[in-house]
């Protein structure tokens, strides 16, 4: 067990390899079962982690460039430990489900290539490795939105591209200002977060490190107003290239805030929960309104995807335990349902060659199986309860009650505003009459299609009536999380207030 | 009164690396004259020399003086060699094409070659004002020739255009090294420094007029803006190789020479110099990068691409402290792997007529969809893209990455800001081309249009180049350790 993570990652970059050999009849079955054999390979490792320890596990540290501090350092705790087994799993149910694409051979190497920066990035605990990662995932997405997509491709992929890349190269003066701090602090150079977690910073310098790592994390998250490259994306990817974009990528934003601002810079942090809160609000409130006005079907649901980001930003910002986990809950939640549902606008975009929702209209009535999926997995999206969109909604609101019940009630609004869309979404495509007679032609759901798609809705289900296996480890993180916070806090009052944030909890007493 | 020079006095082992590379040249001559010698002779007998000065250079101790001064083999004197003969190392195999290109057809070309080298590692051992001219100015001599050996129009051309404005530089080095023996009293850069201490800013304007000319002089040979107008054109009418070589190893030998001349000035807190670096690496690295943008040819993006990473160089000079020229030699070492591949891959299709332009030989649209034709070396030239633009973990993203930290490190934020932005710039030319290369359609159904002119050893230099650029990680602990070391030992 100790070297599964590094096994995980080196696996997929191996396969990758392999695959430039395979023929391109067998390619595909090969990337299944290369991905089959990843997401099996992160089973024990969600086995043998013990939910109730808040430290990492299946740490492993190799040198890399010693002299300056850089080590090939990995690990997991409660937030990346399902955040890791969602990048394996839609990894391999995206592959599972997919049409069959030209250049298969090249697109199945990228989608390796691109789990392994996944898994990379997941299980960084050195920020240079991090950082990394972090870069290096845009690659392989910019070359799958930008050959497999549709007609605006290549401006799609390079906006992509160069908004994320711009951010993250003022993310890494951060990085390598705070390596440059450690060394200040102690004499030797390290770039390890457990050991930056000990850091203490000047308020100042955390204020202006915090901007910097905003910088990259906010475009990545997308924060409003960072966000006009994603729909882009989203409306020019392929449908797999969008299901790894919203269930992964966008993850590691928001990951990112919980990995490196927010224990090394809580001064900051807590500085920053108003303006935060105020854009997030915006996201939620602004984009979902946008979502509503969309004709497009995937732009709705890739609004929708911003609208969700605000949320769970909302709920790491309140500072507390409910909040947090319920993100890191809501960050799976979110991978499990939006993943799904870009699934289900690929399968009607295949068979239709639209994605305009006036062209729909009755498809219950042809494709009930279609339409009783496509169902589930909206009312996941909306928040039901008893759905895995509830849980984590509910909490993060809940976190960020006791921060402000007033701008907890405007949030709240997504519930209502996500219903609207969502609902007008299904009554437009699946209800009523069938006004475009190709409808009539439509087949059901495939073999292929069911087989990526019941496990996710099953997914949606079971995690909605039990959602323990997931909220325990990360609350547990998330309570030491607060602690270092609390302990690390400079001022009076910073202390008072995550104290405040967190009274009724037990999180930081 | 007599003067009697006993010979061990000169310590000649200290110019061993500089007469095996000249008598080789000189063997190269004289072999042409007995027999006619093939390509592959002189390049294995070229290669032998190389390798043989590379050796005797590393069993070198190190902080040697020769020539009572003359020469001196301190740390950063071998880090410059060696970056310069492996350079040339990974140039030689590249004169092996497919097809003809006559100028390997001539002795004389692999005699320059030397001649070239050799003046070269003269620049970058000495600390005396006038040695460094000659040796500049012989390794200059040498390289103009071999531009217009290239032998089209607008190599003579490049090559005019390269000796007229090289002419004009050594005319600033002559007058400035002049001036500057006026204010100081000798042509030796220790001595000077010492000089200038005790006479403190007597002789100001001199100085000034005579650093000035000086800093326009090296800047010349390292395209500092604004004086890079002939990178461009000169590259674009060499060849793809020569254009990677002249991208490395002059400049190497400029930064070297910068850091003897600038480093003791800028931290000796002279304001000014300090200001003319800050506004000329700022200028470098931005004005190289826009202009980088709007290119049509990728040779013409790599020679403005080149230039702005001449700006980062600077940097390094203005910084001037142990970590950041021990970055810079890390930079320019990564830098080496992954230019000199790019020009490999642009060298590996050439075709002798223009087929694709009626300018250039390599457009942005010559490389449209080359994955679907080619796959294996379009995935090369995108690393060596990405290794250029600096995106980890590929080699030329530890450089900067070395060098940012550097440069924060000596407090200089504004700058590191500046340096991350243009960063952001650059990848923007360097993706233009990958965007070609894998997400438009091709335009060229034959595989064989991209490896017109591939031969085993292009494949070789391009198997050591990506190597060295996708696993850079591995050796940037040992470069940062053997570089720091050396530079510090002598004392920069």
């Amino acid at each position: 067990m100790e070297h599964i993570l590094s096994l995980l990652l080196l696996f997929p970059a191996l396969a990758a390899i392999a695959a430039a050999f395979v023929s391109k009849q067998n390619v595909r079955a090969f990337g299944i079962a290369a991905m089959a054999i990843e997401f099996l390979m992160t089973i024990p490792v969600l086995m043998n982690f013990d939910p109730t320890n808040p430290g990492f596990q299946f740490t492993e540290k190799l040198p890399l460039i010693p002299d300056y501090g850089v080590f090939y350092y990995v690990g997991i705790d409660g937030f990346s430990i399902y955040l890791l087994a969602l990048s394996t799993f839609i990894s391999f149910i995206a592959l599972v489900a997919m049409e069959d694409l030209k250049n298969i051979k090249n697109l199945i190497i990228t989608l390796l290539f691109m789990e392994v920066t996944m898994v990379g990035f997941f299980i960084a605990l050195d920020a240079i490795v991090f950082y990394i990662f972090f870069e290096l995932s845009l690659v392989p997405m910019m070359y799958i939105i930008g050959s497999w997509g549709s007609h605006k491709r290549v401006y799609a992929a390079v906006k992509f591209f160069l908004y994320t890349f711009t951010g993250s190269l003022i993310m890494l003066l951060g990085v390598i200002y705070l390596g440059f701090a450690f060394h200040e602090a102690t004499g030797v150079w390290s770039f390890a977060l457990p050991n930056w977690h000990l850091l203490i910073l000047p308020f100042d310098v955390q204020i202006w490190v915090f901007l910097a790592f905003f910088a990259g994390l906010a475009v990545k998250v997308p924060m409003f107003p960072f966000h006009t490259w994603l729909p882009y994306a989203h409306g020019q990817a392929p449908t797999v290239g969008s299901v790894l974009l919203a269930a992964v990528l966008l993850k590691m934003g928001t990951y990112g805030f919980l990995r490196l601002s927010f224990p090394i810079m809580p001064d900051a942090t807590l500085y920053f929960v108003m303006p935060v809160a105020i854009l997030s609000l915006i996201m939620i409130i602004y984009t979902a309104m946008i979502a509503f006005a969309q004709s497009d079907m995937k732009q709705v649901i890739a609004y929708s995807s911003v609208s969700h980001m605000g949320v769970i930003m909302l709920g790491m910002f309140a500072l507390n335990v409910e909040g947090i986990a319920g993100s890191v809950f809501l960050m799976i939640s979110h991978g499990i349902v939006s993943g799904a549902l870009f699934m289900l606008v690929g399968v009607i975009y295949e068979r239709l060659h639209t994605k305009e929702m006036s062209e729909f209209g009755g498809l219950t009535s042809v494709m009930p199986k279609y339409g009783v999926i496509f169902g589930i997995v909206l009312m996941g999206s909306v928040g039901l309860p008893l759905t895995i969109g509830f849980v984590g909604e509910f909490l993060a609101l809940l976190g960020f009650f006791k921060v402000s019940p007033f701008m907890t009630i405007l949030a709240g609004t997504t519930i209502i505003l996500g219903a609207i869309y969502m609902l007008n979404i299904f009554r437009r495509s699946f209800f009523g009459a069938v006004t475009n007679a190709k409808v009539f032609e439509l087949k059901d759901l495939t073999k292929r299609e069911l087989m990526g798609l019941i496990p996710l809705t099953l997914l949606v289900v079971a995690l909605g009536i039990y959602p323990k296996p997931i909220l325990q480890p990360a609350e547990t993180s998330a309570k030491k999380l607060v602690e270092l916070m609390f302990k690390k806090s400079q001022s009076f009052e910073a202390k008072l207030s995550i104290l405040d944030y967190n009274s009724l909890s037990g999180g930081a007493k | 009164m007599p003067i009697s020079i006993n010979l061990a006095d000169l310590n000649l082992p200290t110019l061993y690396p500089v007469f095996i590379t000249t008598i080789g040249a000189l063997l190269v001559l004289i072999i042409d004259l007995i027999a006619k010698p093939t390509k592959i002779f002189n390049m294995l007998f070229s290669m032998a020399v190389i390798v043989a000065a590379l050796f005797s250079l590393l069993n070198m101790d190190i902080n040697q003086i020769g020539f009572f001064g003359l020469i001196s083999m301190d740390g950063i004197a071998i880090i410059g060699q060696a970056i310069i003969l492996i350079a040339s190392a990974l140039f030689l195999p590249l004169s092996l094409t497919s097809q003809r290109f006559h100028e390997f057809e001539y002795s004389e070309f692999f005699a320059l070659f030397l001649f070239l080298v050799s003046g070269f590692q003269v620049m970058v051992s000495t600390d005396n004002i006038i040695l460094m001219f000659i040796s500049l100015e012989t390794a200059s001599l040498a390289l103009y020739t071999i531009i217009a050996m290239h032998n089209r129009d607008r190599s003579i051309e490049a090559a005019i255009k390269y000796f007229t404005m090289g002419s004009l530089a050594a005319a600033f080095f002559a007058f400035g090294g002049a001036l500057f023996y006026l204010a100081t009293g000798s042509v030796e850069l220790e001595k000077s420094f010492f000089a200038l201490g005790e006479l403190g800013m007597q002789n100001f304007e001199i100085l000034l007029i005579s650093l000035a000319l000086l800093v326009a002089a090296i800047g010349f040979k390292l395209s500092m803006v604004p004086l890079h107008t002939w990178t461009p054109d000169v590259y674009e009418g060499a060849s793809a190789p020569l254009a990677g070589y002249m991208s490395i190893v002059p400049k190497i030998a400029g930064f070297i020479v910068a850091i003897r001349m600038f480093e003791f000035l800028v931290a000796s807190d002279l304001e000014w110099i300090k200001t003319i670096l800050w506004i000329a690496a700022v200028a470098t690295m931005t004005i190289g990068n826009i202009l980088a943008l709007v290119q049509e040819s990728v040779k013409r993006m790599l020679a403005f691409s080149s230039i702005s990473h001449a700006g980062f160089g600077l940097v390094a000079i203005l910084v001037a402290t142990n970590d950041s020229n021990t970055a810079l030699f890390v930079y320019w070492t990564l830098f080496m792997f992954a230019n000199l591949g790019a020009f490999t891959m642009l060298w590996i299709s050439r075709h002798k007529s223009k087929i694709f332009h009626n300018r250039f030989d390599h457009p942005y649209t010559k490389f449209s969809g080359m994955v679907h034709i080619a796959p294996i070396p379009a995935v090369i030239m995108g690393v060596f893209m990405l290794s250029l633009a600096g995106v980890p973990p590929f080699a030329l993203f530890w450089g900067k990455f070395y060098l940012i930290s550097a440069t924060m490190a000596a407090g200089y934020i504004g700058l590191a800001l500046i340096m991350v932005l243009n960063s952001a710039i650059a990848v923007y030319y360097y993706i233009k081309l990958i965007v070609y290369m894998f997400l438009r359609e091709p335009s060229y159904a034959n595989r064989t249009i991209y490896m017109h002119n591939v031969t085993a050893p292009f494949k070789f230099i391009l198997a050591i180049a990506a190597f060295f650029s996708v696993f850079a990680v591995f050796m940037v602990n040992d470069l940062l350790i053997i570089f720091s070391k050396l530079l510090g030992s002598s004392g920069f």
